[in-house]
């Protein structure tokens, strides 16, 4: 019983653990996308159908790493060059990555689609208990670890994470001098739309290997919302999806042992457990500003 | 970072420039017949500027004369529409900061340049050349800062910092490039009276071991006794070249101006009762970088001018939000206007009671930008017997004629009759933003910065409008953190220091050395005892 219950909060919290370090990448240069549901959906559609073309489901992984990175890219380009604002652009982004995939993916509902296979070492996979969890998992949750540990490397150790940085808290004098604002920030979005759509290629191939419309469910806001809530720290952002992923499936499993609370309230839990723990931890609020980007969501021009 | 073998930011410093130093007699910088245009406005209009190695050379002129823009042009951050910059003798075009601070050219900003949210090291380090390592920086950095009289610390975060030792940040960051020229704008503008002294010594060291300085400042006093040359413009050209010790105050800003400053009139003041009174103000902050005040006692009484003094971020901004009520008070009786008890009155009520205030930022704060000037008139005198509002409507005739009245006193120039706010150029604005609560003759007036970047006639206009409201009964508090300024009316002084305000003492007894040993925190004993 509990080794499936971790198991299943594994798969729950990699899907938001993907989406939510790319967009805080994103936000730490400065630039807040909204669009993450709807480069997460594109993400989904793109890695479904990727998978079942080639029958290679890590394949279909990467198809759906550059549909978020396409979609976001039309983000980048019309809130940094056509200097658009943020909020209303990441909304629009949201709402054109729902039609979009819903039209494209409009002959792949009903359809079977391929999971990502699990690791099995001979030996380790099989010990019980820890076997399963620690060795038995698909390939994208050991990459989203990586991940995490190498965006928190590049924030914090690399020189072009600090020009990131200090991108995202004064654009201004980043650009005096002499780094290119708008550039490190396309790459920036772009990194965040390919995290996003990873995310989203996660649930259509390795969570629920199949297509529904509009299958990422709000996911999307609730990686944008642990970037807040984890103080767009990387590690603090894998704890909130670990803790909303747990949280979610121990309401399901609530759920169903008929406990007397109406199942609405239940689903909130998630939401509610991962905002008090967040906001706790992230009580000192000093602390919290250094890490809050300055210029997030400003617009930059630059100087004649 | 990646540790790549090197570290010439630690030996540079000890071994002088290896850039090769200008041949003797040759000038180092060389600006001819520089042009350049922003539309129709003419910003530097055939300019040319010599600088040898070593000299300490001040660039004068008012706000609008074009001084902003050779900088920026010198620094590579604009790009000139005709003329050229000679660089040791060799023709040079300056693409970008980068490129200036490769040649050798370094600067030092007034403002918002540091990344607030980093270490010192870090910001360093973003100016730096690649491939050094952060220990081998922040171990450079404390070696460099201590030897020049500037101590620092790597490791500290510059948004704890005050504003003073942020500047260190900036030259330090400035001379571990070994620069042949550093450009300062305003440097001493954010300093006590000790600290610029500090900064002076440092100044007249680097000249001496070779390195130019171009020193932008509208301090001439300072000038007189820094520089070993001025350059002055006005309207975009040069309009003399002076040795400033030949020179007096009064001389040079003949220079900037072209015409005569009207003095500053002041009569005695004849001190009446108490009309705005400060409590025992405590406001914490709740922003986390922000200042709290603490325990501030003060009383401005009719008839009389108090400014206070004080370097940039030191509660100024908390305390006039205090007085001004867009922070309620933690008591009701910690601000007191003409005897009433307005700790928890908002604006609008204190305005009614007879109170005007005019922010520091004119320009969002003060006026919005947006709106004609007509609107920005109702916007702060809505609530007050002005007329401007009958059964719930705006009265535009009555708007448009209180703007022709602070026009006509303050003469405020502008392209058409009700401009928006954002058209009028920064002096401009703030001659209307203070001449339209002057002209309400409020009885209790509180201006920060009332000559922030505002040309030296149109500051006479303002000054002596304060004074003249003052001595007609009203009681004036002026937040500044220009000394000449506050010299020139107050009379009155306190000064603010982390939170902590002095006692006001009287003008005639205070002196720049005990208002820089304020401005140190002399104050906070008492606060503290």
């Amino acid at each position: 019983m509990l080794e499936a219950i971790i198991l299943t909060v594994i798969t729950a919290a990699t899907p938001l653990l993907l989406a939510a370090t790319g967009e805080l990448v994103a936000e730490r240069s400065g630039v807040l996308n909204l669009g993450v549901e709807g480069m997460m959906v594109m993400g989904a559609v793109g890695g479904f159908a990727g998978a079942i073309t080639t029958g290679s489901p890590l394949f279909g992984m990467a198809v759906g790493m550059l549909a978020g990175a396409a979609t976001s890219l039309v983000f980048a380009f019309v809130t940094l060059t056509l200097v658009a604002n943020q909020v209303a652009s990441g909304l629009a982004l949201t709402m054109f990555g729902l039609g979009l995939s819903g039209l494209i993916g409009e002959s792949y509902v009903g359809q079977p689609g391929i999971k990502l296979p699990s690791l099995s070492i001979p030996g380790l996979t099989d010990l019980p208990f820890v076997g399963p969890i620690l060795f038995g998992q698909d390939a994208m949750v050991y990459f989203s670890f990586v991940l995490v540990a190498a965006v928190s490397w590049f924030l914090f150790r690399s020189r072009a994470g600090l020009v990131l940085r200090a991108i995202g808290d004064n654009h201004g004098s980043a650009h005096a001098l002499g780094y290119s604002v708008i550039g490190v920030r396309y790459l920036a979005v772009i990194f965040g739309g390919a995290c996003a759509g990873l995310g989203g290629a996660y649930l259509s191939v390795a969570y629920t290997p199949l297509w529904v419309e509009n299958m990422t469910a709000g996911r999307g806001w609730v990686a944008l919302a642990l970037v807040v809530f984890a103080s767009w720290l990387p590690w603090r952002a894998a704890l909130g999806a670990y803790l909303f992923g747990a949280v979610t499936v121990l309401q399901f499993h609530a759920q169903a042992l008929g406990i007397g609370l109406p199942s609405q309230y239940l689903a909130m839990l998630p939401y509610l457990a991962t905002v008090v723990v967040l906001v706790a931890i992230s009580g000192n609020r000093r602390k919290t500003r250094f890490n809050t980007p300055a210029c997030l969501g400003v617009p930059f021009v630059p100087d004649r | 970072m990646t540790g790549m073998p090197g570290g010439d930011v630690t030996t540079t410093m000890s071994e002088g420039p290896k850039r090769r130093p200008a041949a003797t007699g040759e000038m180092l910088l060389e600006a001819r017949h520089v042009v350049k245009r922003f539309g129709d406005n003419v910003a530097n209009d055939d300019v040319s500027l010599r600088l040898a190695p070593g000299e300490i050379h001040a660039l004068l002129g008012e706000n609008g004369a074009g001084k902003s823009t050779l900088v920026k042009i010198l620094y590579g951050a604009l790009q000139p529409n005709a003329g050229e910059i000679v660089w040791k003798g060799a023709p040079v075009v300056i693409e970008s900061p980068a490129a200036a601070r490769k040649l050798g050219i370094g600067m030092v900003f007034q403002h918002f340049s540091l990344f607030d949210a980093l270490t010192v090291a870090e910001n360093i380090a973003l100016a730096s050349p690649k491939g050094v390592s952060m220990a081998e920086l922040s171990a450079s950095i404390e070696r460099v800062s201590a030897e020049y009289g500037l101590p620092l610390k790597a490791d500290d975060r510059v948004a704890d910092l005050p504003v003073g030792i942020r500047q260190r940040v900036e030259i330090v960051r400035c001379l571990l490039q070994s620069p042949d020229l550093i450009i300062m704008d305003e440097p001493t503008s954010v300093l006590t009276p000790q600290e610029a002294d500090q900064l002076f010594i440092t100044l007249r060291r680097l000249a001496s071991e070779g390195c130019a300085i171009l020193y932008i400042s509208h301090r001439l006093e300072e000038v007189r006794e820094l520089c070993d040359r001025a350059t002055v413009m006005r309207r975009g050209r040069i309009v003399a070249e002076t040795d400033p010790a030949t020179e007096t105050v009064a001389s040079l800003a003949r220079l900037m101006v072209g015409t005569e400053i009207a003095e500053v009139h002041r009569s005695l003041s004849d001190r009446g009762p108490p009309r705005l009174a400060l409590v025992g103000l405590t406001l914490p902050s709740n922003d986390a970088f922000g200042v709290s005040l603490h325990d501030v006692d003060l009383e401005v009484c009719a008839g009389e001018i108090i400014a206070i003094a004080g370097v940039a971020g030191n509660g100024q901004g908390e305390l006039f939000d205090a007085i001004s009520g867009e922070k309620p008070a933690a008591t009701d009786g910690a601000v007191i206007i003409d005897g009433h008890p307005v700790g928890y009155t908002g604006v609008n009520g204190r305005r009614r009671l007879g109170a005007a205030f005019v922010p520091e930022e004119r320009l969002g704060h003060g006026a919005v930008p947006g709106m004609p000037l007509s609107d920005n008139v109702v916007l702060t005198r809505h609530s007050t017997k002005d007329g401007l509002v009958a059964r719930g409507l705006m009265r535009f005739a009555r708007a448009s004629e209180i703007v022709g009245l602070i026009t006509d006193r303050f003469d405020v120039r502008k392209g058409v009759a009700d401009p928006e706010a954002r058209a009028l150029s920064g002096g401009n604005l703030q001659k209307f933003v203070v001449g339209r609560e002057v002209d309400r003759v409020p009885g209790v007036l509180v201006v920060s910065q009332p000559t922030w970047g505002v040309d030296a006639g149109a500051a006479a206009v303002i000054r002596q409008s304060l004074i003249d409201l003052a001595r007609a009964g009203s009681a004036v508090l002026v937040i500044s953190q220009d000394l000449d300024e506050i010299f020139e009316i107050a009379d009155r002084i306190a000064v603010i220091s982390r939170g902590y305000l002095s006692a006001a003492e009287p003008a005639a007894a205070m002196t720049r050395e005990r208002i820089g040993l304020l401005m140190a925190g002399g104050a906070e004993k008492r606060g503290e005892g």
